[in-house]
């Protein structure tokens, strides 16, 4: 995976790798993920790492439950959607708070800044109140030079306490996702 | 209801899964939503179970999570074929990492047991093997015969790449055998048995 070329959507900015640093000296070991432009750089440097194991799912949910397998096992696992994916997890995330266990997700918001496509704006203005239904603790990051600390924080509170923690990455903080190819 | 196939599921599972988890005495074992569980209880409960009371879909998942964890030792998710079904992706998911010491063990009767006994997509024309095979998942196979049990233990403890059985099983509907619905006990004591503390 570690030799695909970057998708014409995905620009690298310096707090996508902060991200990695983050996960990765936090002892994060198993990363799931269904993709997304915004997290397409880290999903790059998970699978270039030796130490890390790239997961790629066919819906979110199972990146909840490979979460709890993980934790069962002795492994930290962050799981890094879009979203439009955050729908697709509600009734996993039961086993979460049934039987308490750490939980980490990334989301990279769609639907809420200069988008293009009115479909991705219900999930989107649904995504943090299905979260705290399900008993997750949200957080948002909106600007690049918070992005390092707001998931340090949060990593400490998941495995360290075991809470359950989401963070929110802004849609203007990913930037606009250019429509016309030139 | 004219597509039903027959379905001829002859095997004791209840016996089935005793005798499997008998021959795999060191394995960590997922147990899936609703009779596998029940199976997985009566069999003698053990620490290195866990049980599933919900998460309809994930009990593959969390055993591919658990078995990346613990790459020496051996993991084996029961579950039915109408859990199964509802996980359906993640048989792709698991091939894409081919975990060496993963089995997943479908018990099939072809129903939904726990909710009236309604036909399941395995009794309708769904190949559970087929889809597990078509997913990548070389070692896939079909257990007809209660003595086939020894195929699935040679393949949990050689820990030589994932693999996939279908258990074709009676569609009788047991008495319950209930283990400790606290996720939180059976989450801490599953890790204490691996050394972990309880978190």
């Amino acid at each position: 995976m570690s030799s695909q070329a970057a998708p014409n959507d995905s620009q690298t900015h310096p707090w996508q790798d902060d991200i990695f640093n983050v996960l990765k000296k936090g002892g994060v070991k198993q990363v799931s993920y269904v993709p997304d432009a915004g997290h397409a750089h880290v999903i790059r440097r998970i699978h270039a790492d030796p130490d890390m194991r790239g997961i790629v799912l066919t819906t979110e949910e199972e990146g909840v439950a490979i979460a709890a397998g993980a934790w069962l096992g002795g492994d930290r696992h962050a799981l890094l959607m879009q979203s439009s994916g955050v729908g697709n997890c509600i009734n996993m995330m039961s086993l979460l708070e049934s039987c308490r266990f750490p939980f980490l997700t990334l989301v990279t918001m769609r639907g809420e800044y200069a988008e293009f496509n009115p479909w991705q704006v219900p999930m989107s203005q649904a995504t943090q109140g299905v979260m705290e239904l399900m008993g997750i603790t949200v957080l948002r990051v909106s600007k690049p030079e918070e992005v390092e600390d707001v998931i340090s924080a949060a990593l400490d509170s998941v495995f360290e306490a075991g809470e359950r923690v989401a963070i929110l990455l802004s849609q203007s903080l990913i930037g606009r996702k250019k429509w016309v190819r030139n | 209801m004219s597509n039903n196939q027959a379905f001829s599921g002859t095997i004791e599972r209840r016996a089935f899964v005793k005798e499997l988890i008998s021959l795999c005495p060191e394995a960590l074992v997922i147990g899936g939503l609703g009779s596998s569980t029940y199976d997985m209880f009566a069999a003698g409960d053990r620490d290195q179970n866990f049980y599933l009371w919900g998460a309809m879909g994930g009990a593959a998942a969390i055993g591919l999570g658990l078995a990346l964890a613990q790459p020496n030792k051996s993991v084996v998710v029961i579950t039915g074929d109408g859990e199964q079904l509802m996980g359906m992706g993640a048989l792709a998911t698991i091939n894409a990492q081919q975990p060496k010491n993963l089995t997943i063990v479908v018990l099939d009767n072809g129903h939904f047991g726990e909710t009236g006994m309604q036909h399941s997509h395995s009794s309708l024309g769904t190949d559970l093997t087929a889809v597990s095979k078509a997913c990548g998942i070389a070692h896939s196979f079909k257990v007809k015969e209660a003595s086939e049990v020894k195929t699935i233990q040679e393949h949990v403890l050689a820990r030589a790449g994932v693999a996939f059985a279908q258990v074709y099983v009676k569609a009788d509907d047991l008495p319950r055998a209930l283990p400790s619905r606290n996720g939180v006990h059976i989450k801490n004591r599953f890790r204490q048995t691996l050394g972990l503390a309880p978190l």
